[in-house]
């Protein structure tokens, strides 16, 4: 069967439309196993040129794998690939380029000093002129409306940008199929429509998309299939244009998805203040903070707006003392000078911290979970280490508690932290914290690749968290999760954070507004 | 044609284990090739190399006598190589261990009491454990390469031993003699049998085993595990990784400098111009081999010291010369990496006529 190439599909110019008549990538019967763990469960998938297909799924339910699998970065167990109707061994990723295909993966693997012509010259054939690849970037990026100048250096690029970059370079190489593996979690809303558009013209040309993303809107703005997939295998396969968000969302989990219950907050005593707080930036690249007021209280949760890049990551490490500024009282938590005090002494004074980096950053990715609890409890009373042994029991009494309230799914009860999948390891980072009952929390993306029924459940439990009485202060691109949970909303701009306002007189214009320079205006005034 | 190193999605642990193994076997093949190259009958070559050492008493208690240095060392350098610190100068931290330790038999020849053996080994972790700070101090305020400063403090220590025992500290009797005066005998280690194994073998045990204790059951090792696999994980856990810098250099300058004071006052009970055949730097081969665990390295260095042992049979019996062990340590080093490299990356050799992007 299908050992002839059809010319019209090898031209990538056939029209989308049936897909069986018109395949251009096949996955039959894949199974990809991690020990006893089946993450991968007789998988099959068709593509058709032109057709940009969603792949949605629950944490954990087999997304990642599947692709990389196609993207020749693992090998399945069992199963097998067709590649233009022919069977193919797909053994690396190098390999997945010269076929054709080409992947934009979610976190960067840019340089920042280098330029964007650098950047796409290290993974080009070697022997390409300089000048001819520049002029062969600035071409194609316009021609897809991505605009990019060859000679900018990455590390002045916003993040958007630098996505462009990822994905010119993969069409540089002119692929068939591009796999996307949750592209917009760090676009603004506007970089993310640009993205719809340049993805809809690829279609329009035949390149073939494989999109994955937990954001159900888009995908049935942008998408013309979805495969959903539970737990390993393949449950549906619909057409998401004619499906709602709630019924996608069904499809996925298997059942009904929470709605997020909010009371009204009533405001305590200041847990968190930030009075007047600078902070130079540490590197060119960074973003330095100016004078950055702002008060948390007991019952709220205060959330920051703001494109990536303008001074949040600073802003964390300011709060979580991992660097610390030059006045003591800059910083206060529940009335104390913290200023100069490391990230235990803020710990021990009730405060707990989850960063926007879950890998390399909130935990450690060779070191199993129980370890990972004891990275950021060892210094407050949790039992973890007593006369300095480690009591390893205790770490995995807190695994197994953070696993059954945040549903954190797993092949084994203490596997390392990087074999858990993306919303997994969210779930277990956040839950690691909120677990402590903390007086303070402050959570930098808490549903970052979460899916629609975790992150339910992680909201909720931010908003159980405030109105037992702790501050939350949450840090944030997604204003959908900010309009669900916020009790008040400021916008950080360039270093400068805007005066909070309730949320219930906020709006996304004003939000908008402030992001584009309003916020410094008032900082500075 | 290209070589490309890939790295592999799934590592198995079980290979992790075997990989020593693996490296030891290649060495055994790599010998015998060199034995059949320069015309030595193979087996009688392994045999006097790996086997004869072990089947006596004597040379039995000469293995334990190599390995001690090997694996006190071996041990420090653990700590440094799981935290990231990479020092290169054990050899530097034992010459100078070895001095300060010997300054109070030297300097104060009629203090001779049950304190003075304790003394000594106590001056030589401090000596040691200095020396260490320096490469330490240097990374952590300069940001200077400590693989660079740390062996060339190596080179520093050596000749300023050579300085003294041909200089201030010549023994005035010793007929010109390159060499200090010998220990009393209240500055000499206690042997233990007639060979000359000491209780350094007993203080080598109890090190390897308070070793293995804190890496694997205190938050001490948890900080080391932690700040080497991630540096802002570590930080974020509160973790300083200047301070485990330092932590990590006086601790393995400090096991070496012990190491050092150990050998001086026992095996050789002097102070000469060649204290140690490279005991340092086979350390390095000791840790790796023994994966950086205190366990493995027990046993990785009482290998290493057969080859040391086993270099002197071959010479005795069949006339190659005794630098054949010198080779075979550098040979293990290199299969031991080689071996671990193939366990982390896959090879892939690219032929340059087939170049990438050809489809349409
Ligand atoms: N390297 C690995 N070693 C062991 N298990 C793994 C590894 N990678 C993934 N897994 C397991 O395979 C399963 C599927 O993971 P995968 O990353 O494909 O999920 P996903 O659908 O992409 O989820 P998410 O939406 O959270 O990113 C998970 O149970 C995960 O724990
Ligand atoms: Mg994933």
């Amino acid at each position: 069967m299908n050992v002839s190439i059809d010319p019209a599909l090898s031209d990538g110019r056939a029209a989308a439309g049936e897909p069986v008549a018109a395949r251009l990538l096949e996955a039959r019967h894949i199974v990809k196993r991690f020990g006893d763990n089946v993450a991968n469960d007789d998988v099959s998938l068709a593509l058709a040129p032109g057709e940009i297909h969603a792949l949605l799924g629950e944490n954990g339910a087999g997304k990642s794998t599947l692709v990389k699998i196609i993207y020749g970065a693992l090998q399945p167990n069992e199963g097998e690939i067709f590649w233009k109707g022919e069977r193919v061994t797909i053994e690396s990723p190098a390999a997945a380029r010269k076929l054709g295909i080409g992947m934009v993966f979610q976190h960067f693997s840019l340089f920042d000093a280098l330029t964007v012509a650098e950047n796409i010259a290290l993974a080009s054939p070697k022997g390409v002129p300089m000048a001819e690849l520049s002029a062969a970037i600035e071409k194609v990026s316009a021609e897809y409306g991505l605009p990019l100048k060859a000679n900018d250096r990455i590390a002045d690029l916003p993040v958007g940008i630098r996505q462009r970059v990822e994905i010119v370079r993969c069409l540089l190489q002119s692929p068939d199929l591009i796999i996307m593996d949750e592209p917009t979690s760090v676009l603004t809303p506007q970089e993310a429509d640009q993205l719809f558009v340049t993805l809809r013209r690829l279609a329009s040309e035949g390149c073939a998309i494989l999109y994955i993303s937990h954001r159900l809107e888009e995908v049935r703005e942008l998408c013309h299939r979805a495969t959903v997939m539970r737990r390993g295998k393949v449950v549906a396969e619909t057409d998401p244009t004619r499906e709602t968000v709630a019924s996608l969302a069904r499809l996925m989990v298997g059942s009904e998805v929470a709605a997020v219950h909010r009371a009204p907050a009533q405001r305590g005593r200041p847990r968190l203040t930030l009075d007047g707080l600078d902070l130079p930036s540490k590197d060119p690249f960074g973003v330095a903070l100016v004078d950055v007021k702002l008060e948390v209280a007991a019952g709220e949760i205060v959330a920051i707006a703001g494109v990536a890049g303008n001074g949040q990551g600073e802003l964390f490490d300011a709060i979580s003392g991992e660097r610390l500024g030059e006045r003591a009282a800059a910083v206060l938590i529940d009335e104390v000078a913290v200023g100069h005090a490391g990230v235990n002494a803020r710990r021990k004074l009730g405060a707990a911290f989850v960063p926007e980096e879950r890998l390399g950053h909130g935990a450690v990715p060779g070191l199993p979970l129980s370890d990972n609890v004891v990275l950021t409890r060892h210094g407050t009373a949790d039992g973890l280490v007593a006369r300095g042994l480690m009591r390893f029991a205790r770490a995995a009494e807190i695994v197994a508690f953070v696993t059954e309230r945040f549903d954190v799914r797993k092949g084994v009860p203490d596997p390392e932290a990087r074999a858990l999948s993306g919303g997994n390891l969210q779930k277990f980072v956040v839950g690691r914290e909120v677990d402590r009952v903390p007086g303070l929390l402050v959570v930098s993306q808490p549903t970052w690749g979460v899916d629609a029924g975790a992150a339910a459940v992680i909201r909720q439990s931010l908003i159980d968290l405030a109105r037992s009485g702790s501050a939350v202060l949450v840090i944030s691109q997604d204003l959908d999760e900010i309009f669900e949970i916020a009790d008040r909303i400021a916008v950080i701009s360039r270093g400068h954070l805007s005066e909070p306002e309730p949320a219930a007189t906020m709006t996304r214009e004003r939000i908008g507004l402030l992001m584009a320079g309003g916020a410094e205006k008032k900082g500075a005034a | 044609m290209r070589i490309e190193l890939i790295r592999r999605a799934e590592q198995s642990r079980r290979m992790a284990l075997l990989s020593p193994v693996i490296a030891v076997g290649l060495t055994v093949v790599f010998s015998a090739a060199v034995f059949l190259i320069s015309g030595v009958d193979p087996l009688a070559g392994l045999y006097q190399l790996f086997i004869a050492p072990l089947t006596d008493a004597w040379s039995l208690s000469e293995l334990v006598v190599k390995a001690v240095p090997l694996v006190l060392i071996g041990v420090g350098l653990a700590v440094c190589y799981l935290s990231n610190n990479w020092n290169i100068g054990a050899e530097g931290q034992f010459t100078i261990g070895a001095i300060t330790g010997s300054m109070i038999p030297l300097l104060l020849p009629d203090f001779q009491t049950p304190f003075t053996l304790p003394l000594m080994l106590v001056a030589g972790i401090l000596g040691g454990a200095a020396y260490g700070l320096i490469p330490g101090l240097l990374k952590t305020r300069f940001g200077a390469n400590e693989i660079l400063t740390s062996l060339m403090l190596v080179y520093v220590a050596t000749l300023f031993l050579d300085w003294l025992v041909r200089g201030p500290w010549r023994d005035p009797m010793g007929y010109g003699f390159p060499q200090t005066e010998r220990f009393n005998s209240a500055a000499r280690m206690i042997m233990l049998g007639d060979g000359r194994m000491s209780v350094s073998a007993l203080v080598t045990l109890v090190v390897v085993a308070l070793m293995a204790v804190m890496l694997a059951k205190t938050l001490k090792g948890f900080e080391i595990k932690v700040l080497g696999a991630s540096p802002r994980a570590g930080a974020f856990a509160g973790f300083s990784a200047k301070k485990m810098t330092l932590f990590a250099f006086a601790i393995s300058g400090g096991l070496a400098g012990l190491a050092g004071i150990m050998e001086v006052s026992g095996v050789i009970g002097k102070l000469q111009p060649s204290i140690s055949p490279g005991y340092g730097f086979a350390a390095i081969i000791v840790a790796f081999l023994g994966r950086l665990n205190p366990v493995g390295i027990l046993i990785a260095g009482l290998v290493l010291a057969l080859t040391y042992l086993g270099g002197e049979g071959i010479q005795v019996a069949l006339g190659v010369s005794k630098r054949m062990s010198t080779v075979l340590q550098g040979v293990l080093l290199f299969f031991v990496l080689a071996c671990d490299t193939l366990i982390l990356y896959r090879v892939r050799f690219i032929s340059s006529s087939r170049k990438a992007g050809a489809h349409a």
